[in-house]
């Protein structure tokens, strides 16, 4: 009963597409997901090819530049353009699914701990407080070590790492949400604890939540980029942003356009999620548009 | 005689916190049919009392003895399941403040007939027909719109109707009203009032009104109960209570009350003397006020 029918999906919808920074954030997303979606179709060249004899040729307008290499190519002569849009399917998945498995594993104790205070809230918050005096780079790259590289593993360390950005906030307003006159209300008529948990007060962490996911996904981007950095993500024949990155690293002097273009990227994406996020907790709070 | 609906008795309680006193041996009786006017200033235990009654004490309150009898069972040795259900079909509140009293992420179809779909199983379509039904008691006059809407939609007014229309749903035998007048203003309190005391005779239902606003309780309530500092300081049908106080600080009460009729009398504040009176009484300074 508590899900929008038409008319509130239509006025939500109404109140993100006036919000700028949704339209320019999730705009920029939506042109990425299609990027990564089709990136079989859309990529001009295969992303492993190698052709040696067009090694380190300059992106399009820069002398020495071959046509049809929009941003030039690398030390082994691959489409720079083609890896990048390869790479942004990694990036995307781990962003997708490592913030949203974040979300309900935080949201979840959190809402626990907010509501029912006492012990649970105590020992829920003493483990955030121990897990986040953790250096979060450090401890990703010791899980992925320990684990083993690969995708899932990633997404792991992301999810077992950022849940705690999660529970601090959904603790906190489920706190403020459970002293709403509304709840006295609900409790009065005789729902179960459960019950006004999920129906009641979930809904109203609800837009605070999507936000801090979009923030969240931002976040999983760089980790991701980080591990690849480091060799710690996908194997090497993948392209990804982050290993990109490590390979421009080592031939800057010969070619700058092949780290450029993955941090550009990086840069671009986080910064569209941050936006994203920033413009959803404005437009979806049901309080905040009285 | 009837039995009374609501019997409190000698109900004392303390805070978990400081084991300051909240209540101390309060009693009184709600008969049928009858409003019972809870009267306080700030900090008198009438919303503990009022919670009491619902079952949703704050963990932080602690009851030491007494009883609250509802239909002759006494609520507070109930089991939490079946005091539950009894609370939740027999025992219905109107809240205070009627912004938040809502939760702003439902649509008040949904919050309108909660009560109804969780103790009496009835379908979406019944409780569609019946969330109309209640919105005309209560002279909304497009349904159907205020169906679809979400609470920030409505005004204060619309969202106080909203309120008593769902505090009807289950027709309670005893409605908690928490000052629900207080949050509003005063052309529109009158409406309300009027409305409560409407439903009231037609359903037969007692109300328990809590507020501190004199004016209230003369318009609406049968019987008074004057709380100070967690006690009972007098108890009495209202025209008796209002005309011919007994007790210093209900005169004093009154004194410091802007009436209509006398409206060249000044207002008077509570003297600190009668003040002092109470708290020796109690036994303690008047500091903690």
């Amino acid at each position: 009963m508590s899900v929008p029918g038409p008319r509130g999906i239509g006025k939500t919808l109404r109140a993100c597409v006036g919000d700028p920074k949704v339209v320019v954030g999730g705009g920029f997303i939506l042109f990425l997901l299609i990027l990564a979606l089709c990136a079989p179709g859309l990529a001009p060249k295969d992303p492993l090819e190698q052709d040696l004899i067009l090694g380190v040729t300059p992106p399009h307008g820069f002398a020495g530049a071959e046509p049809g290499y929009l941003l030039g190519t690398d030390d082994l002569g691959r489409d720079v353009f083609s890896r990048l849009i390869w790479g942004s399917r990694i990036a995307l998945t781990v962003a997708f699914v490592a913030a949203s498995l974040a979300a309900v594993l935080g949201a979840a104790l959190g809402l626990l701990a907010g509501w029912y205070r006492g012990w649970v809230d105590a020992l829920i918050s003493r483990l955030v407080e121990v897990w986040m005096a953790f250096p979060p780079v450090l401890l990703s790259i010791l899980l992925v070590a320990v684990v083993g590289a690969g995708v899932g593993s990633v997404i792991a360390a992301i999810v077992i790492i950022d849940w705690t950005r999660f529970c601090r906030v959904v603790r906190a307003e489920t706190m403020g949400q459970a002293k709403s006159d509304y709840v006295a209300a609900a409790r009065s008529i005789g729902f179960s604890q459960m019950r006004i948990l999920v129906r009641e007060i979930l809904p109203n962490v609800m837009p605070i939540l999507i936000a801090l996911i979009s923030l969240e996904m931002g976040i999983a981007v760089i980790v991701e980029a980080i591990l690849s950095f480091v060799g710690l993500s996908v194997s090497s024949d993948v392209p990804t942003w982050g290993g990109m990155i490590a390979q421009g690293r080592q031939m800057l002097h010969q070619g700058w356009w092949v780290l450029a273009a993955p941090l550009i990227a990086l840069f671009l994406t986080v910064l569209a999620f941050n936006l994203l996020g920033e413009g959803l907790r404005r437009s979806l709070d049901p309080v905040m548009r009285r | 005689m009837t039995a009374p609906i609501l019997a409190l008795s000698n109900l004392s309680a303390i805070s978990d916190r400081d084991q300051a006193p909240i209540l101390r041996g309060v009693s009184f009786d709600v008969k049928r049919g009858e409003t019972l006017g809870l009267v306080g200033e700030s900090g008198a235990g009438k919303s503990t009392i009022a919670k009491a009654v619902l079952g949703i004490l704050p963990r932080t309150v602690r009851v030491t003895s007494g009883e609250v009898r509802f239909e002759g069972a006494d609520l507070l040795k109930m089991k939490a399941g079946p005091l539950r259900r009894l609370i939740g079909e027999r025992i219905a509140l109107i809240p205070q403040d009627p912004m938040t009293a809502l939760n702003p992420a439902r649509r008040i179809e949904a919050q309108l007939t909660d009560g109804p779909r969780l103790w009496r199983g009835v379908n979406a379509k019944e409780a569609r027909a019946l969330a109309l039904k209640l919105l005309d008691e209560v002279h909304i006059r497009d349904p159907n719109r205020v169906l679809r809407s979400f609470p920030h939609e409505l005004s204060g007014g619309m969202r106080q109707r909203v309120l008593i229309a769902s505090a009807f749903a289950l027709e309670p035998r005893l409605i908690i009203a928490d000052e629900p007048t207080t949050a509003l203003d005063v052309t529109v309190q009158k409406q309300i009032l009027r409305l409560i005391r409407n439903l009231q005779s037609a359903h037969g239902t007692s109300v328990v009104f809590v507020t501190h606003d004199l004016g209230v309780v003369a318009q609406i309530c049968d019987h008074v109960t004057l709380l100070f500092a967690g006690r009972v300081i007098e108890s009495g049908s209202t025209s008796q209570l209002l005309d011919r106080p007994k007790h210093p600080y209900t005169r004093a009460l009154l004194d410091a009350c802007p009436r209509y009729d006398r409206p060249n009398a000044g207002l008077r504040p509570i003297p600190e003397a009668v003040i002092a009176d109470l708290y020796a009484e109690l036994g303690q300074s008047g500091a903690s006020r």
